[in-house]
């Protein structure tokens, strides 16, 4: 299998899906022959022409709201957000539109769209190029969240996303676009939404986490390997709706839970993966259920040192592995 | 039931001039008159603690039912907001499909009892359900006019794919209120719709107030059909309380649309002389005598003096015509009341779609 980027796997699965169905088209700043500023459409306004790829003027709400539009006329709009940061302006959108949609109408009118958006921190990109939204949406019931932590389940949910008939989010960790790579296969298939995954097979403990924390916590879990920690690790994928029979089924293998998330830490998603636990999961707890987020400050700083201070990292995702362990 | 005596404006133009004949303004007519007296009914139920809520469509049926008489009904596309009463009649809406929502009874179309009364949703007559957020229709609606000129430049390679393109394009049609207007969605709405040239017509209801607030603390612009220039669209102002005119216009805009000359912004000014709701009470912020000299704006005296003045209707027929949207009325209530409540567990359904039934494909 050929190895590809997490930018190269998305833009596989965007291009093979307007390859398929010609009512897929992409809407966003900068997409067309610029092929949007991390270039995931490089290449496809060229190829699919200004109808397909479409620079929407610089305005949030209506990238959002002209893809609900369109979705409800039969068309398969992917909204590009150029940061997660800038979804803001587009939440009512999002939340009391495309979410309520098909509930509102009794189950008539179904929305079927995916909204993409790079997120995260790690990249010098300051408090409004680095934030975490996941848990807003993920509040949201008719919504789904989809965060890929590798090229082949960004490529494979990125379609099923696609095809899916209800409002898809679908958050990128941008710092992992060029650094992240991983075997993807050419042509289609499809990665479910909704089934979490185990990434490591462990005993002593399972660390949860999505997207660019998935990443570092699989480095974490060998550097601990070596002191003889036996770390299970499970990839959420979807956020919502939330996996709960495997989040379940992982601690009553090993008792202990830690969730990684770079949001800040207070009713980040690790809280409901936290709530699950207790509420759930308390006969098979063996210690405290922990957490490592951000801390809760306004946003990422842009000074590295300050950056690396609110960033988990494989280090700090070890250490609080190893306190954990010491349960 | 004799002419209420009222003044009122009359009307000049003639419909057979705008293509309409003698049959169809009978029929606005009968539209009109059903839309406000289902109306009236709906505010004695709430006020004798029979309902929980009503807001109300009265003074705002002329550009109801000259909007709707303007479209291809069952093609075009309506997005309309809460005082569309008479828009969703003239459409084909019909009084018990208002009245199971107003009680919130099972088998409500609209919503399935979810939503509150007046948020219209049928997707048999092309009426897509709004939310109560204000002027959030308005850009989803420049969204589904982009999709008509997304199907008309792909069209060969939809048709190869099995989803049939109409050989023209279907115009849709969204109201808000001119409060709505200074919403930003209503702006970015108006700059796609500019930009694409949609297929579009944004009515808005001009009513003097959003609320309690008054025209003049919400733009600083005299006419909301003025905001057209900042877009490159076509803006144009018209008298809502005659349902002729307001037909002209629309159809005028709906033409246009559908020519591929884009978007028209249509400002059509009435006076609402309810309140703003049935929590609202409006003596708090304007005298009786305001609300007296608003009904001026009255669209059914109007209508109805032109339609006596061209001999179309007799006191016989208006008598009539009374009788059998009173007897409709009365049955759409009697269902409602006896239709049961939707089961509690209703609340968990139709959270997510399991299939996909968007779109509009083919036919004609
Ligand atoms: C975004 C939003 N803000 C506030 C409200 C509360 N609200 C409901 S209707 C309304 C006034 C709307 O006035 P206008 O647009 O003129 O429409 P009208 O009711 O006069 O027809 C307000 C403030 C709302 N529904 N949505
Ligand atoms: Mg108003």
């Amino acid at each position: 299998m050929p190895e590809k980027t997490l930018i190269e796997a998305i833009r596989e699965a965007i291009d093979e899906e307007m390859a398929r169905d010609p009512r897929v088209f992409v809407v966003g700043e900068d997409v067309g022959p610029r092929g949007g500023v991390f270039r995931a459409t490089m290449g496809l306004w060229q190829k699919y022409g200004e109808w397909r790829v479409i620079d929407s003027p610089l305005a949030e709400l209506s990238i959002v709201a002209i893809g609900i539009g369109a979705a409800l006329n039969g068309f398969r709009p992917i909204c590009e957000i150029q940061f997660a940061d800038f979804i803001h302006p587009a939440f009512n959108q999002i939340v009391n539109e495309a979410a309520r949609f098909f509930y509102r109408s009794g189950g008539v009118y179904n929305v079927p769209m995916v909204i993409r958006s790079p997120y995260g921190g790690g990249i010098s990109g300051g408090l409004y190029h680095s934030q975490s939204v996941e848990a807003f949406f993920a509040h949201v019931p008719g919504l789904k969240v989809v965060i890929p932590s590798n090229p082949y389940d960004a490529k494979g949910l990125l379609k099923a996303a696609i095809r899916d008939p209800n409002p898809v989010l679908f958050f990128e960790p941008k710092k992992g676009y060029r650094l992240i790579k991983g075997e993807v296969p050419d042509g289609d298939y499809i990665v479910p939404i909704g089934p979490a995954k185990v990434t490591r097979e462990g005993s002593d403990l399972t660390v949860f986490a999505y997207g660019m924390m998935h990443y570092y916590v699989l480095q974490a879990a060998e550097m601990v390997a070596k002191e003889g920690i036996d770390v299970e690790v499970v990839d959420l994928r979807t956020l919502a709706p939330v996996d709960k029979a495997t989040i379940l089924s992982s601690i009553k293998k090993t008792g202990k839970a830690l969730i990684v998330y770079e949001d800040n830490l207070t009713l980040g998603y690790g809280a409901e993966v936290a709530a699950i636990l207790a509420e759930e999961g308390f006969e098979y707890l063996d210690g405290p259920v922990m957490r490592l987020g951000g801390p809760d400050v306004p946003g990422v700083p842009f000074s590295p040192p300050m950056q690396d201070f609110f960033m988990p990292n494989p280090q700090k995702i070890a250490e609080a592995i190893r306190r954990l362990a010491r349960y | 039931m004799a002419v209420e005596v009222k003044e009122f404006l009359p009307i000049t133009q003639r419909h057979e001039d705008l293509g309409l004949s003698d049959e169809l303004v009978l029929q606005m007519y009968y539209h009109l008159l059903l839309s406000r007296r289902l109306d009236e009914r709906c505010w004695i139920l709430q006020r004798q603690g029979r309902v929980p809520f009503h807001i109300s469509g009265i003074a705002h049926e002329g550009i109801g039912v000259g909007a709707a008489y303007a479209l291809r009904r069952g093609f075009d596309i309506v997005h309309p907001y809460y005082r569309d009463l008479a828009l969703s009649i003239a459409l084909g809406m019909r009084p018990i499909e208002f009245m199971l929502a107003l009680f919130g009874k099972k088998g409500d179309p609209h919503s399935a009892a979810r939503q509150l009364p007046s948020h219209f949703s049928l997707r048999h007559l092309n009426i897509i359900s709004g939310s109560s957020p204000v002027a959030t229709q308005v850009p989803q609606a420049a969204g589904i006019a982009l999709a008509e000129v997304l199907k008309q430049k792909l069209r060969p390679f939809l048709e190869a794919a099995g989803f049939p393109v109409s050989q023209e394009m279907r115009v849709v049609l969204t109201t808000t209120g001119e409060g709505s207007t200074s919403e930003g969605d209503f702006h970015e709405a108006l700059n796609w719709a500019g930009i694409y040239r949609l297929p579009l017509v944004v009515l808005v209801h001009n009513n003097q107030y959003a609320i309690s607030v008054p025209v003049w603390k919400q733009m600083a612009v005299p006419r909301v059909a003025d905001r057209a220039a900042a877009y490159g669209v076509h803006g144009i102002v018209c008298d809502g309380s005659n349902v002729l005119e307001v037909y002209r216009v629309v159809r005028e805009a709906v033409d246009r649309a559908r020519a591929g000359e884009g978007t028209t912004l249509v400002e059509a000014v009435t006076y609402r002389w309810t309140p703003h709701s049935s929590d609202d009470d409006d003596r708090t912020y304007r005298t009786r005598e305001e609300v007296e000299r608003g009904k001026r704006h009255d669209p059914l005296p109007r209508f109805r003096d032109y339609l006596y003045r061209r001999s179309l209707l007799t006191q016989r027929l208006e008598e009539e015509l009374e009788e059998q949207v009173q007897a409709e009325v009365d049955e759409a209530q009697r269902l409602a009341e006896e239709m049961p409540y939707p089961d509690p567990e209703e609340a968990l359904a139709s959270v997510f779609a399991t299939e996909d039934r968007s779109g509009w494909w083919g036919q004609s």
